[in-house]
């Protein structure tokens, strides 16, 4: 063998096992387990902490509420839809509270006007006609919102 | 001399012709195009695959899953960083199509047009796609972007090299950078919940139920009874990503 072959041949094996080399401390741990990724990284999108406490998490505490609610309109709901997430309420009910809505914009979200929403699909007023000085909760309960109170209101304000 | 070359160079187009047909049919028969809606699932595999529904018909753009999804998901808190967010489409009458997004509709919506000049208006509530042949896994160039053997597109926030490649190649602009962590943020369908049994955080909150989550795989279950009972569409069908968000009542003018 000509030997400048063999030197050649002597390079390419030391450029093999250097990119080897390399390749062991650059490519991380459980790179190509599963594909493209890193294969730990799935634990880890698993790992983040979880805020909401999920749909009937409060009804061992709120037992009444949860009996109300499920009477009327509002029965579909979850109560973090409303209140905001509610984990770390559940995991400390002293000091941390739960949000709690008001005013007239808040329930608008749902129930203004607007012709986008399907009429099935929810009540909606007009908030400048529909008693505009009064907040909903002088007449509505938000957990059922058809338990009515307070039915003093003008006639020409619904 | 001339009737020659005209000769050989018509036996030339014949022959160039009848090549292209025949590669053309051939090609057909090979890979004939499937126009199937439902992503085809990975072959081989068990355990879910997941795929997300919309119902627009009933989505009254309340904001509720923009609002818990950036609680759940630690995403900051200004006007154009999302996961997922609420579109109000207005078409009027005159053919206008006006698009809005007030801070992703957290705060409500405000009609724009009195009602008599509206030809129809509609919220279509976006976020990702989670493509089965996702452009934004394809383009990384690191892996730091991958889809998941659950049919759900991660990120892998340890490895991300924050180039953002992929918010450019995703085409429903899904993707964003977030701004502490410096690496790309989405939705991740709630990753960390629902390995451990529970809904993503949108789902909960929605008050109609106009979101339905669900493994594709389960031919009983919630989200392919939605797609066999209801007319559904992906977004930009043409660009054949594979996607598993399917909207019930789309309509066309929605990009």
């Amino acid at each position: 063998m000509p030997v400048q072959i063999k030197r050649h041949l002597i390079i390419l094996v030391i450029m093999i096992g250097l990119f080897l080399v390399l390749r062991h401390f650059l490519v991380p741990e459980s790179y190509g387990d599963l594909g493209h990724y890193r294969a730990n990284s799935l634990q880890d999108n698993e790992k983040f902490e979880i805020i909401h406490a999920g749909k009937e998490s409060c009804n061992d505490c709120h037992e009444d509420m949860a009996e109300l609610k499920a009477m009327d309109l509002h029965s579909g709901l979850s109560c973090e839809t409303c209140h905001g997430p509610g984990l770390a309420h559940m995991n400390n009910t002293d000091s941390v509270d739960m949000i709690l809505p008001d005013g007239r914009a808040f329930c608008g979200l749902c129930h203004e006007k607007n012709a986008a929403r399907r009429t099935d699909a929810v009540i909606q007023v007009e908030l400048k006609v529909h008693n505009p000085d009064k907040n909903c909760t002088y007449c509505h309960n938000p957990h059922a919102p058809w338990e009515l109170r307070n039915q003093d209101l003008p006639e020409e304000n619904f | 001399m001339g009737t020659k070359e005209s000769r050989s160079s018509r036996r030339e187009f014949l022959k160039s012709v009848s090549a292209v047909t025949g590669l053309t049919v051939a090609s057909l028969v090979a890979s004939p195009f499937n126009a199937v809606l439902i992503a085809s699932e990975p072959k081989g595999e068990t355990g879910p695959w997941y795929g997300y529904g919309i119902d627009i018909e009933k989505c009254i753009g309340c904001g509720r899953c923009a609002n818990a999804c950036k609680a759940e998901n630690n995403v900051p808190d200004k006007s154009f960083f999302f996961r997922t967010w609420i579109e109000q489409y207005t078409i009027g009458n005159d053919g206008s199509i006006q698009i809005e997004s007030p801070n992703g509709g957290m705060d409500g919506f405000k009609q724009k047009l009195p009602d008599e000049d509206i030809f129809k208006s509609f919220f279509v509530p976006k976020m990702c796609n989670h493509c089965h042949k996702s452009p934004c896994v394809q383009v990384c160039p690191v892996g730091a972007t991958y889809d998941s053997p659950e049919g759900i597109v991660l990120v892998d926030d340890a490895y991300c090299i924050g180039c953002r490649y992929c918010v450019q190649s995703c085409p429903y602009g899904c993707r964003y950078i977030h701004p502490e962590k410096k690496v790309v943020d989405k939705c991740s369908l709630c990753y960390h919940r629902i390995k451990k049994g529970m809904n993503p955080a949108c789902i909960d909150v929605c008050p109609t139920g106009s979101r339905i989550f669900g493994d594709l795989r389960d031919k009983d279950g919630e989200l392919v009874e939605f797609l066999r009972t209801h007319n559904c569409q992906v977004l930009k069908p043409h660009l054949n990503t594979g996607s598993k968000l399917y909207y019930n009542a789309l309509s066309a003018e929605v990009r």
